[in-house]
């Protein structure tokens, strides 16, 4: 079975994201760029297929500019075999990657298609879902726990009550969520490796996507600040204040 | 402008969520229409109708769509959404789930989490983790939306007899079975309901201590939650993550325990009205948004507060 994962290249985690001050954006400037959280996780899962023998090759794929190159290095260095590079400078959204990706299952014809549950800078938490819904594959969302049987998967999901397990039909898209696995990290020698597995690289129009964005941003503002608050020195001055000041108590 | 709004239910009761989803559906204006998917989900139809505000409820009675499957219910709801200039659901891990299918089926953009209605055609949602809010406007004919549990004042779940109506389009796509659940049984307020949450961190050191504020919100009728930490360290089950990938709340009164404040938390509860910090290290950024910062060791505050309440 081969197995294709998505990578987004995103601003890292630990950066504390700050608006433009013409509201146009935030500032990426010289702002350390990662690996989304959750692909890291959808690697991880895909190499220990490999690893177990269920799958024979793990594919990433990145869409954007050439710069999403690095982010397909660190998914190389951490055991997928090759990557795919849909090379744009439009800004891509979830319908035009979900295009492009359907594109690419044609192409590549996986057995599994591993993506993150959300991406951690536009929080949309559509991707996976929409390449399901054009390949006209079956979708398990959230995953902490992924077994692959005969022609099938049994994925169990965080759903909002607590947990789900379903069984989809393979081939089946399933989207990762925290708890799947712990991502390991890569060592130098594997670091090294990486260098010399082969990226392909396609443009949308390569793949006969239309990628014309559907959804304008006018404008990005900073949230409403809250107003400072004080330091109470003692449990009962904090019961005083909860009951007599905030009045959020009786 | 018709406005179809997916209901979130428990085939019984309508849950709350959809109320919030109706009143972002009255900001945009327009006859509002329900669609209440699920199996022996009559009830649940018969509590649509009495939404303020509703015009019709449609009821699509079967198997196919019990444990609301992803797939089927996207099927349906394609079906019947080129009858409608907006397609809202609450953004719930149901609605998270179908939604985007809906969207890619009926080859429109989908906008997520909305928080803010400016427009018909144009929406506020939140970035980034909270760090920065998106208005963005949709040049589609149907907007697909998910709306913000948080983001909107609930309309009235009585006052309305909107005509219900049997939906008979049936599909099962066979991609998916389910196989069990494990809903954990709540026996305080639901999180996301709550308008006081009490939350542990790592800072709680274990599952029993827990207990701790177990009886802190037993007396002040909260909900609990946690960090990412304590769920990632087995304290606590899934369904109490408060944050960016888990759930957002934002109650009248937020009580951080032994959480740090990392941005993916904030993410989640920053909106609550009034948050109280107990955490002993002063400079936790936890305490930045504090209304009430109380710097001690949470295994001697917590205990305090108990016998105060
Ligand atoms: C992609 C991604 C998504 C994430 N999503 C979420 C999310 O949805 N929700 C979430 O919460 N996190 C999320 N995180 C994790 C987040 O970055 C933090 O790691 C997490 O919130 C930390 O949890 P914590 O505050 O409990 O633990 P810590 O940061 O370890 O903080 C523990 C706190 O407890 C205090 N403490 C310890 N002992 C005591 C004591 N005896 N008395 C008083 N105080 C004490 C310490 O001073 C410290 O401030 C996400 C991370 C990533 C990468
Ligand atoms: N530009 C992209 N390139 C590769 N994968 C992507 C891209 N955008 C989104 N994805 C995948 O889709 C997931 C969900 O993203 P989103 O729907 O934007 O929250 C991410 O975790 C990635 O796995």
């Amino acid at each position: 079975m081969k197995v294709l994962v998505t990578v987004k290249r995103v601003v890292d985690y630990n950066v504390n994201v700050r608006v433009l001050s013409d509201n146009t954006g935030v500032d990426l400037n010289n702002v350390k760029m990662s690996v989304n959280p959750f692909d890291e996780i959808a690697i991880e899962e895909a190499v220990r297929l490999k690893e177990a023998g269920t799958a024979e090759e793990v594919v990433v794929v990145s869409i954007g500019t050439s710069a999403c190159q690095e982010q397909i290095r660190t998914a190389l260095a951490l055991g997928a075999d090759r990557g795919i590079l849909v090379e744009t400078d439009e800004d891509m959204q979830p319908l035009a990657i979900a295009k492009c990706m359907k594109a690419l299952i044609e192409k590549e014809q996986p057995g599994l298609i591993i993506t993150g549950k959300q991406a951690i800078d536009d929080d949309n938490s559509q991707t996976g879902q929409m390449i399901a819904a054009l390949a006209g594959l079956s979708q398990a969302t959230f995953a902490s726990e992924l077994v692959i049987g005969d022609g099938t998967a049994t994925v169990t999901r965080e759903i909002d009550g607590g947990l789900e397990t379903i069984t989809v039909k393979l081939p089946a898209i399933v989207t990762t969520d925290l708890r799947l696995n712990e991502p390991r990290y890569a060592s130098l020698p594997n670091i090294m490796k990486a260098k010399k597995k082969p990226i392909d690289t396609y443009t949308p129009a390569d793949l006969g996507v239309e990628v014309a964005p559907r959804v304008k941003t006018l404008k990005v503002t900073p949230p409403a600040e809250r107003k400072a608050g004080i330091i109470v020195e003692t449990v009962e001055e904090l019961v005083d204040k909860l009951k007599n000041e905030a009045k959020v108590i009786s | 402008m018709s406005i179809l709004v997916v209901a979130d239910h428990d085939n019984d009761t309508i849950k709350a969520s959809t109320l919030v989803t109706v009143a972002a559906a009255t900001a945009i204006g327009g006859d509002i229409e329900v669609l209440v998917a699920g199996e022996n989900c009559g009830a649940a139809g018969e509590a649509a109708s009495k939404i303020a505000g509703v015009s019709k409820v449609l009821v699509a009675d079967n198997a196919a769509y019990a444990h609301a499957i992803a797939e089927n219910i996207a099927a349906l709801v394609v079906e019947l959404g080129p009858n409608y200039s907006h397609i809202l659901t609450a953004t719930t891990t149901t609605g998270k789930n179908f939604m985007p299918r809906v969207a890619a089926l009926l080859d429109v953009a989908q906008i997520s989490d909305i928080s803010a209605v400016v427009s018909e055609d144009t929406f506020e949602r939140p970035i980034y983790a909270g760090n920065a809010i998106a208005t963005v406007q949709s040049s589609d004919s149907i907007k697909v939306l998910t709306v913000r549990g948080t983001a909107f004042d609930p309309v009235a779940a009585d006052g309305g007899s909107a005509a219900i109506e049997a939906v008979d389009v049936v599909t099962d796509t066979g991609l998916t079975t389910w196989d069990r659940d494990e809903i954990v049984k709540l026996e305080r307020p639901e999180l996301t309901a709550a308008s006081i949450i009490v939350s542990g961190g790592r800072g709680m050191q274990n599952g029993e201590n827990f207990a701790l504020l177990e009886s802190v919100a037993d007396k002040l009728g909260a909900a609990i939650g946690a960090s990412r930490a304590a769920v990632d360290a087995g304290f606590v089950p899934n369904d109490m993550q408060v944050g960016q990938t888990g759930k957002i709340v934002a109650p009248d009164l937020y009580i951080a325990v032994g959480i740090s404040g990392a941005i993916q938390h904030l993410a989640g509860m920053k909106d609550s009205k009034v948050i109280v910090a107990i955490n002993k290290d002063e400079d936790a950024p936890i305490f930045q948004v504090a209304d009430y910062g109380l710097v001690a060791d949470l295994f001697k505050a917590v205990p305090e507060l108990d016998s105060m309440l």
